[in-house]
């Protein structure tokens, strides 16, 4: 899991730097920071289990087992990309890794997860639901209708609110009435917890827990999980309404950081065999630009066979 | 063939279709325990069990978004608004949701969902609940519309809807649902393509294409016109989109004269896509300018005599009649 945080970390830098390069077009929110949400989130999950999440979504593909390659076509908008270029930044799905997007309307895809859990409580399966959003979403309607739906029909979802701080430019306390975010799990009854998201094992202990509790009866539950972003909330932002100490104190508590000392700690981790994962992800990021650059874009006349399901017109 | 309402044909395309496809549920605001609240879904609770009839809060943009969310796993949610005038609510989950996945994903995932429930004016609901939602929807790509007028095509629309994999709409006419017709025995599978329109009654001196509610209008307006010697053929559009511009044009290249009479506004509204087709296709078989009636351009008033005055009506449309026939 180290591995795939630091493969996270490279691939969004190198992310940044295409973007500034301007191979990359639209919004590009960068994860950075917040790594150990996701990792640790789905180190908790079956691969048959489903995710969902908002915009800020790089992290969570990866996460989900896209390849580096077929994200970064995506954010070149090419063919390869994990939805053929035609999603970009905002828009990263894949069918067969159970990763159901990517959703740029704030809060629009709680609901989404709603009907995923409900599908899988149709069918009698066992499969947990995990919807992402962040602390901007819990005062959107849509969020606060899935809830009381999720809750109501007893639907297994797991509500990760990685909580940074800030949406967009404002803060919590300047966009919600609540001290803190996890109490608008209890006025719908879904039992709620506070999670540190700096702390990789702390995530996925917690969730592991959650899950394997719903596996047996399904059951919503909901997780605040306390993050920071290190770069602004998009390519184009600044960061201006924050502190650069609020910045720092965040940066000495890095997910990697101390993922990598507690390893070092209990003796599994050495500095070469660190350097040696790090190697690995810089590389991984690096051959994904070149996979993009290189890769074809769909012809545009293509574009008339996306509007309806099995209806070609190209 | 048998007679049976618009209400009834409705239920029966619901309930055929449940029995058929166990991915199919319905779900909305009163459909289960309340047999609806226009009773279209009557009877399905008892028969269907509640695991497949789902009543809900009043979350339209809740339980819209929870159908995309099945949809996207392969199950088919009927989702049924109280009226259309409430999917307002839900408005980002049918137009931004629901049509877009397929395009966003790269094709990867489809959204089998069917969105139905009354639309259209009724009586004297005034400006919240009167509206027509048809050429807002049919704005949206990656949406298809239709608009039955007759139980028969209530029943065939909506089981094709069901079985299409892609968001479909079905705006029934609020009006209507107790208005008889028709309909093929149960026994007997009825599917109605989407995208073709039906001549209702044929004729040869003016084309009048209409819709839903403005389709018993126009027959009630040909029978009278057919006194002065006007013979109208009525071409009943059936769907909004796809739109079947064969039917449409061959009626004007007959006819060579063409209103389109509408029940939504005139801003932007499906009279105007269709007179801009038709001038842009057959301009030379045109004898007359295409003339378009549809609600004045204002929120419905409450006050019955108002809102007379502001809908379609036979008068508008007899004028309209005469104007093209140049009597």
């Amino acid at each position: 899991m180290l591995a795939l945080m630091l493969l996270i970390r490279r691939f969004e830098e190198r992310a940044s730097q295409q973007y500034q390069a301007q191979k990359i077009g639209g919004f590009c929110h960068l994860y950075i920071g917040q790594e150990a949400v996701v990792a640790g989130a789905v180190a908790a999950v079956r691969e048959d289990d489903y995710i969902i999440t908002a915009y800020r979504d790089h992290g969570h593909a990866l996460a989900r087992g896209i390849s580096a390659n077929a994200c970064m076509a995506e954010l070149f908008g090419k063919g390869t990309g994990c939805s053929q270029g035609l999603g970009g930044s905002m828009h990263f799905f894949d069918k067969k890794n159970h990763m159901y997007g990517g959703h740029a309307i704030v809060g629009a895809h709680v609901p989404l997860a709603a009907g995923l859990a409900f599908a899988c409580k149709y069918r009698e399966e066992d499969r947990v639901t995990l919807c992402f959003f962040g602390d901007g979403a819990i005062n959107q309607g849509a969020f606060h209708e899935a809830l009381n739906l999720i809750a109501l029909y007893k639907l297994p979802v797991v509500l990760i609110c990685e909580n940074n701080l800030f949406a967009m430019g404002t803060s919590v306390q300047r966009s919600t009435s609540l001290k803190q975010i996890v109490d608008r799990a209890e006025g719908y009854d879904i039992p709620g917890e506070i999670v540190d998201g700096m702390n990789f094992r702390e995530v996925r202990d917690k969730l592991s827990e959650i899950v394997t509790s719903i596996r047996k009866d399904p059951h919503p539950a909901f997780v605040e999980i306390r993050t920071y972003r290190y770069r602004g909330h998009s390519m184009s932002d600044p960061a201006s309404y924050r502190t650069k100490e609020q910045l720092e104190k965040y940066r000495l508590d890095d997910p990697i950081i101390r993922l990598r000392a507690q390893l070092t700690r209990e003796g599994k981790l050495t500095n070469e065999q660190f350097d040696a994962l790090d190697k690995k992800a810089k590389e991984t990021a690096l051959a994904s630009v070149k996979f993009a650059e290189s890769s074809p874009e769909l012809a545009v006349e293509k574009v008339y066979d996306y509007a309806y399901f099995n209806e070609k017109r190209s | 063939m048998r007679e049976i309402s618009y209400r009834q044909a409705l239920n029966e395309a619901l309930a055929e279709e449940l029995a058929r496809d166990p991915n199919v549920f319905l779900m909305g605001e009163e459909v289960a325990e309340y047999n609806g609240a226009y009773k279209v879904s009557q009877g399905l609770l008892e028969r269907f069990g509640p695991k497949r009839i789902i009543d809900t809060p009043i979350s339209e943009n809740g339980f819209a978004g929870l159908g995309v969310g099945a949809a996207m796993v392969g199950l088919r949610p009927i989702i049924e608004f109280m009226t259309f005038s409430f999917s307002f609510v839900a408005f980002d989950q049918v137009v931004n949701n629901a049509p877009n996945m397929f395009m966003m994903s790269g094709g990867q995932f489809n959204i089998p969902i069917t969105f139905r429930g009354p639309n259209g004016p009724a009586h004297q609901l005034g400006a919240t609940h009167s509206h027509a939602t048809e050429s807002l929807y049919a704005n949206a790509p990656g949406l298809k519309v239709c608009t039955p007028a007759t139980p028969r095509d209530a029943k065939g629309l909506l089981k094709t809807a069901v079985r299409d994999d892609n968001p479909v709409l079905v705006l029934e006419a609020e009006l209507l649902y107790s208005s008889k017709g028709m309909v093929e025995p149960p026994d007997k599978e009825l599917l109605i393509p989407l995208g073709q329109a039906e001549v209702k009654r044929e004729g040869g001196d003016v084309s009048i294409i209409c819709y839903a509610q403005t389709v018993p209008l126009a027959l009630a307006v040909a029978a009278q016109l057919e006194e002065e010697d006007i013979s109208a053929e009525i071409v009943d559009l059936r769907s909004i989109k796809p739109l079947d511009e064969t039917t449409i044009f061959n009626s004007v290249s007959k006819t060579h004269r063409a209103i389109i009479v509408e029940q939504d506004r005139p801003f932007c509204g499906v009279g105007a896509e269709v007179c801009y087709r038709i001038q842009k296709n057959i301009f030379d078989e045109l004898d007359a300018p295409i003339m378009r009636v549809s609600q004045e351009d204002v929120p419905m008033p409450y006050n019955e005599k108002l809102e007379k005055f502001v809908l379609p009506n036979a008068d508008k449309l007899m004028s309209a009649v005469k104007k093209v026939c140049y009597t």
